[in-house]
């Protein structure tokens, strides 16, 4: 290992380096909390400080006031949860097949995540909102649950197969040389194996709908049905004439519970990709 | 969005032939079923829908029926300078994010992959970019940005170097502005991309290398570049793609102005389809940015068929 030893002033500058991409990152994170804690007086100085003379907690208060947000909390959560769940239920058992078998349908349906990264979404959205339309499913949130399921599912597809293709056939085959049915194994053997990949896949796709603002932009039309980062946008008024401390405010309310989820699932995601481009 | 889709997964080239079991093939169709149906009615029905919309003069509000008009639509769209402006700006605006995104990622990437402390600080501040929603980051900059109240300008008073500027309202500086914004939203994807990449670099051949002598960049550039270029192909083509599509990010930071200095092309097609019910317009939009796109995919593709004949 010795040869591969940096010189004192390479580490140095590696230290540097690093201290860089933390400040660039932390930054702006950093001032949107500074600002969602300033009182008006300090948001209309001149001279902004990090840190609040006077933190309030007024910001907060006034963003409820100003718009409907724990509805909109609301309506996101029905539609992050409810799309996490029916997707991952219902990809599980496809991923499962994509995983075991090397059929056409698998390499169709690989072929499929792979190409549905790259539709541009309006060329979707387009059709889907006169299909809405006319089942009149425009401004509900079940017609969004339905779109936001088919919108995560590459993506949980492509988690899942990994965690299948973790699980050792070997158990598989053993437990049916046991003597256990082909289900009875999927459920007994597999399915506890996967439990943890299931979870994490359905919080992945449970953030990804919580943060999605294209589809619900186009298909939420009146503020009482609209999600989270829709009624957001609201804040910034016309012209872009923003009231900044409450705008900060509910934007920094809107991050914590993906960045909550994220922290719990982030191991797993980054873990689970390294292990699969390992084993590549 | 989604990110582990850059991790190319080859098969497992060990696996056995013929251990399929012949009598799953009707369990398979079962097991599909629940989500190959609203594929079909959602995803790839649409899609097809979308394309022939392309062909018509559907339109919101429309009474008479809508008619098929052939090529029509791509004719005009050959002659819609804005919408040819708006491509333009779409295409440097993914190159404008994605090469400087590449470029600091792997510098991080290689950092990362250092034995350094408070690498683990560096691990958890890079989930605030990746966990935020588009709209938030938008709002975030927005505030850094504010010519009165932002940070930025009050940091370049701090440091004598002028009094700042309105950087998403001016017309040279918008563009830049929310280039910057893209690259600090998608630098946590790429680097961990890339590092999972690096991690694929046999450590072994590092050191044989060091102890023939080789230097820090000849290392680099034959051990670890040729190992990584697969990932690297894949995260790129990719980034370029979602960034080519992206829509929410500059919605929220300029909503395409100054003067459509920042109106790439999913908000011009979003404004056309939404605001003005062109639907047939806007769809042959989408064909054309699909045909751009199907270039940088068949890229991506012909990577990841690379990186498995490699390994």
């Amino acid at each position: 290992m010795t040869t591969l030893r940096t010189s004192r002033s390479g580490r140095a500058g590696q230290y540097l380096a690093l201290l860089c991409y933390l400040v660039f990152l932390a930054f702006p994170f950093l001032w949107l909390i500074s600002t969602a804690f300033k009182p008006p007086r300090e948001l209309g100085s001149l001279h902004p400080t990090w840190i609040p003379k006077d933190p309030t907690l007024e910001n907060f208060r006034q963003a409820f006031d100003e718009q409907p947000l724990l509805q909109a909390a609301g309506n996101s959560l029905i539609a992050a949860l409810s799309a996490a769940l029916i997707a991952v239920v219902i990809a599980t058992p496809m991923a499962y097949v994509m995983a075991r078998n090397r059929g056409k349908l698998s390499t169709a349906a690989t072929g499929w995540v792979v190409i549905s990264q790259a539709f541009p979404f309006v060329l979707v959205i387009i059709p889907l909102f006169l299909i809405l339309k006319n089942l009149h499913l425009i401004n509900s949130l079940f017609g969004l649950i339905m779109v936001y399921v088919v919108w995560s599912l590459p993506f949980a597809l492509w988690m899942l197969v990994g965690y299948v293709r973790a699980v050792p056939r070997e158990l598989e085959e053993a437990a049916s040389v046991d003597g256990a049915g082909r289900v009875r194994t999927l459920v007994s053997v597999t399915a506890p194996l996967l439990a943890p990949g299931i979870v994490a896949t359905a919080l992945f796709a449970f953030i990804t709908a919580w943060n999605e603002f294209f589809f619900a932009l186009v298909l939420l039309k009146t503020p009482e049905k609209q999600t989270l980062p829709v009624v957001l946008t609201h804040f910034l008024g016309a012209e872009g004439v923003a009231d900044l401390g409450p705008l900060a405010a509910a934007a920094f309310l809107a991050t914590i519970p993906s960045l909550v989820i994220f922290a719990i699932i982030q191991k797993r995601i980054t873990g689970g990709m390294l292990a699969g481009a390992v084993k590549a | 969005m989604t990110l582990a889709t850059a991790t190319p997964r080859s098969r497992k080239r060990s696996e056995p032939k013929g251990t399929d079991r012949k009598q799953t093939d009707y369990g398979a169709w079962f097991l599909v079923l629940p989500a190959l149906i609203p594929i079909l009615v959602l995803s790839v029905g649409p899609l097809l829908y979308g394309i022939s919309l392309a062909f018509t003069d559907s339109q919101a509000g429309r009474t008479e029926p809508t008619a098929w008009i052939g090529t029509l639509n791509f004719q005009d769209l050959l002659h819609d300078t804005l919408f040819w402006d708006s491509f333009r700006i779409g295409l440097l605006w993914a190159i404008g994010v994605s090469v400087p995104q590449f470029l600091l990622a792997l510098g991080l990437a290689l950092l990362l992959n250092q034995n350094l402390r408070f690498r683990w600080l560096a691990r958890a501040l890079a989930i605030v970019p990746w966990a935020m929603p588009e709209v938030v980051v938008g709002i975030m900059w927005r505030l850094v940005y504010n010519p009165d109240a932002g940070i930025l300008n009050e940091t370049i008073r701090n440091l004598g170097l002028g009094e700042g500027r309105d950087w998403l309202t001016g017309l040279a500086t918008a563009l830049p502005a929310v280039i910057v914004v893209g690259i600090w939203a998608g630098m946590p994807q790429t680097t961990v991309a890339l590092l999972a990449g690096l991690q694929n670099t046999p450590h072994e051949l590092h050191e044989a290398a060091a102890l023939d002598g080789a230097g820090a960049w000849r290392r680099f550039r034959t051990v670890t570049w040729p190992a990584l270029k697969p990932v690297a192909l894949a995260i790129t083509a990719l980034n370029f793609i979602w960034n080519f599509n992206s829509f929410a990010l500059v919605y929220v930071l300029t909503n395409g102005g100054p003067g459509g200095r920042t109106r790439l092309p999913m908000l011009f097609a979003y404004e056309e389809a939404f605001r003005y019910g062109q639907f047939g317009y806007a769809a042959a939009m989408g064909c054309v940015m699909v045909a751009v796109i199907s270039v940088m995919l068949a890229l991506y593709l012909v990577g990841r068929l690379k990186g498995g004949d490699e390994q």
